[in-house]
C-alpha cells in the first residue's frame, strides 16, 4: 500500500525545514528531479504532456460528502426538466422552463417576463455573493464538491474504475501497447462516456421545451436543429472536458482558482497538511528504529494516489488543490492502520495552523466561521435575496403602457371636435384571459374608442379582453368636443374587471390647436 | 533584462528572467493540447477557407465549393417570405374590399400591408403620419371629398383624381371666378365673408348678406346650397373648420380667384389590385373611414369567388 509511486516524483518539501538533525527521511524524496531543470531549448520543452492521473478509490467521510452531493446534483440536472407543475390551460405544466420562444421564464410558482429579468440578475448577484460567502468560509468548496466540472469528473473517473479498474490498473492499461483488449476495454469506456455526456447534452435541451414532447420530437427527428446542435456541442464538450480534460480545466481554463487568491484569508479553511506534525516524513520501520526523529507521515503517498487532481498536497496550498478533501480521508485511514491520530492532513485555517504550531488551543469552529467578513457576505446575500422577496410579492400582474401618436399630434374632425390617437399596451401578466377596463382619468368631456369600433361606441371607458399571459396592444382615439380641445395632461387607468382586481395607470398628454 | 533566468524556489519553476519591482514571471510551460486546439483552429480555417468565400483577390473573392452567398442567402429568405404571405394575397385577390371587414385577420393584414406600401408611394404628399398639408388632403379626419368608405378610397386610388388621358378619373374643375373674370373683385369679397360666416370664423355683415346671393348664383351647384359640399364633384364642405387650402380671408379669396386643380396619380396604372386594395384598407383604418363595420374577430366567413 505504501509502494512509492514512480509516477509522483516528490518535490522537495521546499516550505517546511525538516530538523536539520533529524536522519533524511527519504532520499528520493529528496533529491527528487525537477522537470524544468535543463534549459528548455527545444520547441518540445515549451509544451508540457498531461501527466496522467489516475486516483485511487477512497472511502471515508468526504468521500460518502462527496457521493451524496454528486447523487443531489445529478439527479437535480436530469430530474428537474420531468417535474410538472399545474399552471392552467393557458401556460405550459413545466416546472421549470426557460421559454426562450415565448420570452418567458416559469420555475414552479414563480413566472418571469422579459422586463422582470432583473429577477435572475439578482439570482447572479446571490450567486456570486453566494460564492464570495462560501470561499471565505470554508475554501473551495464549491471546486471540491459541487461544480459541475467536479462533479462530471468524479463520475467518469468511476467509470474508469469500473472498465479498467483501479489506480494501478489503469496506468497499467494506459501505458500498455495498443492490442484488442486495449482497444476493446477503450471503445467500452469511451462508450460509456458518450451515453453519459449524452444524456448530459440531452438533459439541457428540456430545460428549454415541454419535455416529454421534445424527447418525443427528438428522437423522431422533428426537433429544432437548434436542439439537435445544442446536444451535439454539450455531448462533445462533456465528452471531452469530463473524459479527458478534467483537472486541466481546472488549472488551465477556468478563473475561480485565480480569484481564490482574493477570497481567502487567514481565517478561511483549506485543506492543510500538518508539515509540523508530518515531517521530517519516515515509515513505520524507520520510525520504530529512530523513535522521536520522524513525523507522523510514513510517506505512503496515499493522499497523492486518491488526489483527483494528481497534486501532492504536502507541498502546501496550490491552484491545483480543489479541496476535495479525498486526501484527508485517504490519511485518516492510514494513521488509522498505524496507530497515530487523525488529521495530519485535515481542514485547517492559516490562523489555526499558526495557533496550533505554538501549542496555543484552536479557536473554536463557529467564531471562525462567524467573523465580520462572512457575516457581511451573509448581510448582503440575505439584503439581496429578501429584496427580490419582498419585490415578487410586490409585482403586479397588470400594467399599461401608453405612447400618444406624433405624426400627426392632433387631428381636427369635420364638427370640430379634436381627436388624439394613442397606442396601448396592457399587460396581462396571469395565466388566464382579463377583461379589463380603460378608463379616461381627467380629460373632461373627452370620450375614447377603439379602432375596431366605430366612433358611435365611444364612452369613457372600454372593456378589452387581454388573453392570458401575454400584451394586448389597442389602438385607441380620444376626443373631445369643440372649445375644450386645449393642450392639457389626463391619465389612462386600466382596472382587471374581475373579484381579483388590480390595476394600474399611465399619464399622457392631449394636444389640441394652438389657440 | 532576461539573463535573469533561474528556477523559482517555491514552485520549481524556471523564470522568464524578467524582473520588475521583485516581481518575476514564471516560465510555465504551456499544456500541450493546447497546441493542439491550436493546431485544430487552424484545420477549420483550412475548410472554412475552402467552403466558404473567404480570399479576396482582385475582381471578387474566392467562392467557396458550397457557393454560399449573402445575396443568395437574401433571396432564399425573401423567396420564403413570399411563399409564407402567398395564402394572405391570393385571398385579399379573391375578397371584394366592401367585405374585407368580414374577415378579420385579412383587414388587420390589409392594414399592416398598407402601412409599408403608404411609407413607400404616398408619404411624399401625404406625410409620414398621412396628415397631409395645404393642398395635400389629411387622410386622418373624417372629412372626404369623393367619399371615404372602403369602396370609394378604392376608387379613388385606382383612377386617382384629376389624372390626364384616364376617362375614369375623379373629375371636376372648379372656375378660376376672378382669373376669368366672372366675378369682380368686390363679389369675391363679398362671398369669401359669406364663406367665412357658414364656417363660423367671421359674424354676419352686410359683405356676407351680398355674399349669399353670389354663392347662390355661382357656387351652390357644386358645393350645395347650404355649401356643405358634393362628393359627386369632390366639393369640399365649406361649412367644416378643415380647409385644404387654407381657411384665412385671403386663402378663400385666393381660391375663388384661380381656382384649385389638385391632383393624385391612378395608382391602378401602378400598382396591382391586392396592393391598392391594402392601400384603402390602410387609409380606411386612420380613423376617420366612413361606414365602419365592426372587424370580425374570427376568420370563419368563407369568400366566394371574386363575383
Amino acid at each position: 500500500m505504501s509502494d512509492p509511486d514512480p509516477h509522483y516524483p516528490v518535490p522537495p518539501a521546499q516550505r517546511f525545514e525538516p530538523d536539520p538533525e533529524a536522519p533524511v527521511a527519504s532520499p528520493e524524496a529528496m533529491t527528487a528531479h525537477h522537470p524544468h531543470e535543463a534549459p528548455r531549448e527545444d520547441f518540445e520543452a515549451l509544451f508540457a504532456k498531461r501527466k496522467g492521473v489516475f486516483p485511487k478509490a477512497v472511502s471515508g467521510n468526504f468521500r460518502r460528502l462527496k457521493w451524496a452531493i454528486m447523487g443531489i446534483t445529478l439527479a437535480i440536472y436530469y430530474a428537474t426538466p420531468w417535474l410538472r407543475w399545474d399552471r392552467g390551460p393557458y401556460a405550459p405544466d413545466q416546472a421549470v422552463l426557460v421559454d426562450l420562444a415565448h420570452r418567458r421564464f416559469y420555475m414552479f410558482g414563480i413566472e418571469i417576463w422579459p422586463h422582470e429579468f432583473y429577477y435572475v440578475a439578482g439570482l447572479l448577484v446571490m450567486a456570486g455573493i453566494g460564492l464570495f460567502l462560501v470561499t471565505s468560509a470554508v475554501g473551495r468548496a464549491w471546486c471540491g464538491y459541487a461544480c459541475p466540472q467536479t462533479v462530471w469528473t468524479d463520475l467518469f473517473q468511476h467509470v474508469d474504475r469500473l472498465v479498467d479498474g483501479d489506480r494501478n490498473a489503469q496506468r497499467r492499461l494506459a501505458l500498455a501497447p495498443w492490442g484488442p483488449r486495449k482497444i476493446a476495454k477503450r471503445a467500452l469506456k469511451w462508450g460509456i462516456y458518450l451515453v453519459i455526456a449524452f444524456w448530459t447534452g440531452g438533459a439541457w435541451i428540456l430545460y428549454f421545451a415541454d419535455a416529454p414532447t421534445l424527447v418525443r420530437d427528438f428522437w423522431s427527428g422533428e426537433a429544432a436543429p437548434v436542439a439537435y446542435m445544442t446536444v451535439a456541442i454539450l455531448t462533445a464538450t462533456t465528452f471531452i472536458l469530463g473524459g479527458f480534460l478534467r483537472e486541466q480545466v481546472c488549472i488551465y481554463m477556468c478563473p475561480w482558482p485565480r480569484i481564490q487568491t482574493a477570497m481567502l484569508d487567514e481565517k478561511s479553511l483549506t485543506v492543510t497538511y500538518k508539515h509540523w506534525r508530518g515531517e521530517p516524513r519516515g515509515s513505520v520501520k524507520q520510525a520504530q528504529k529512530h523513535p522521536r526523529a520522524f513525523g507522523d507521515c510514513i510517506d505512503c503517498l496515499q493522499c497523492v494516489a486518491v488526489c483527483p487532481t494528481g497534486i501532492d498536497i504536502r507541498e502546501g496550498p496550490q491552484i491545483g488543490c480543489i479541496t476535495c478533501a479525498l486526501c484527508i480521508d485517504a490519511c485518516d485511514s492510514v494513521m488509522d492502520q498505524v496507530g497515530r491520530p487523525r488529521g495530519l492532513i485535515d481542514y485547517v485555517t492559516l490562523d489555526g495552523a499558526e495557533q496550533e504550531q505554538r501549542g496555543e488551543p484552536p479557536t473554536p469552529i463557529l467564531k471562525t466561521l462567524l467573523r465580520p467578513r462572512t457575516l457581511v457576505y451573509l448581510g448582503a446575500w440575505s439584503a439581496v435575496g429578501l429584496a427580490m422577496l419582498f419585490a415578487l410579492g410586490q409585482r403586479t400582474r397588470i400594467d399599461i403602457a401608453v405612447q400618444k401618436d406624433r405624426n400627426p399630434p392632433y387631428v381636427q374632425m369635420s364638427d370640430g371636435a379634436v381627436r388624439n390617437a394613442y397606442t396601448i399596451k396592457l399587460r396581462n401578466m396571469e395565466n388566464r384571459p382579463r377583461r379589463m377596463d380603460v378608463a379616461l382619468s381627467g380629460l373632461t368631456g373627452g370620450l375614447i374608442w377603439t379602432d375596431e369600433m366605430g366612433l358611435d361606441r365611444a364612452a369613457r371607458a372600454q372593456s378589452v379582453t387581454v388573453p392570458a399571459d401575454s400584451v394586448a396592444r389597442i389602438r385607441l382615439y380620444a376626443i373631445v368636443p369643440q372649445g375644450r380641445a386645449a393642450t392639457q395632461d389626463f391619465a389612462f387607468t386600466v382596472r382587471a374587471d374581475d373579484d381579483e382586481g388590480g390595476g394600474d395607470s399611465q399619464d399622457t398628454t392631449f394636444e389640441g390647436p394652438r389657440p | 533584462m532576461a539573463d535573469n533566468k533561474h528556477v523559482d524556489e517555491a514552485t520549481g519553476t524556471e523564470t522568464v528572467g524578467h524582473e520588475w519591482d521583485g516581481i518575476e514571471e514564471l516560465d510555465t510551460p504551456m499544456p500541450r493540447w493546447w497546441l493542439w486546439t491550436f493546431a485544430a483552429t487552424i484545420v477549420f480555417a483550412i475548410g472554412y477557407v475552402i467552403l466558404y468565400p473567404a480570399l479576396p483577390g482582385i475582381a471578387g473573392a474566392t467562392e467557396g465549393t458550397l457557393g454560399w452567398t449573402s445575396r443568395g442567402q437574401l433571396a432564399s429568405e425573401m423567396a420564403a417570405e413570399q411563399d409564407r404571405r402567398a395564402p394572405v394575397i391570393a385571398a385579399l385577390a379573391r375578397i371584394p374590399i366592401e367585405r374585407l371587414p368580414e374577415d378579420g385577420t385579412l383587414m388587420r393584414a390589409a392594414v399592416e400591408g398598407g402601412r409599408s406600401i403608404f411609407k413607400v408611394a404616398c408619404v411624399q404628399c401625404h406625410g409620414a403620419g398621412a396628415a397631409g398639408g395645404e393642398g395635400y388632403p389629411n387622410l386622418n379626419d373624417d372629412d372626404w371629398l369623393w367619399g371615404g368608405d372602403l369602396k370609394a378610397i378604392e376608387y379613388t386610388l385606382i383612377h386617382g383624381i384629376r389624372q390626364p388621358g384616364h376617362d375614369e378619373t375623379r373629375m371636376s374643375q372648379m372656375p378660376a371666378f376672378g382669373r376669368d373674370g366672372i366675378l369682380d373683385p368686390r363679389a369675391i369679397a363679398d362671398v369669401t365673408s359669406y364663406i367665412r360666416l357658414v364656417s363660423g370664423q367671421e359674424p354676419a355683415s352686410a359683405a356676407a348678406r351680398r355674399g349669399k346671393n353670389v354663392f347662390a348664383t355661382n357656387c351652390a351647384v357644386c358645393h350645395g346650397n347650404d355649401a356643405k359640399g358634393n362628393r359627386t364633384f369632390g366639393a369640399p364642405n365649406l361649412t367644416d373648420p378643415i380647409w385644404l387650402y387654407g381657411g384665412s380671408r385671403q386663402a378663400i379669396a385666393r381660391t375663388v380667384t384661380n381656382s384649385r386643380y389638385g391632383v393624385m396619380p391612378a395608382w391602378g396604372e401602378k400598382l396591382d389590385p391586392v396592393t391598392i386594395k391594402m392601400l384603402a384598407a390602410y387609409v380606411h383604418s386612420l380613423g376617420g373611414g366612413e361606414d365602419f363595420v365592426a372587424v370580425a374577430r374570427d376568420p370563419e366567413i368563407q369568400v366566394d369567388e371574386r363575383p
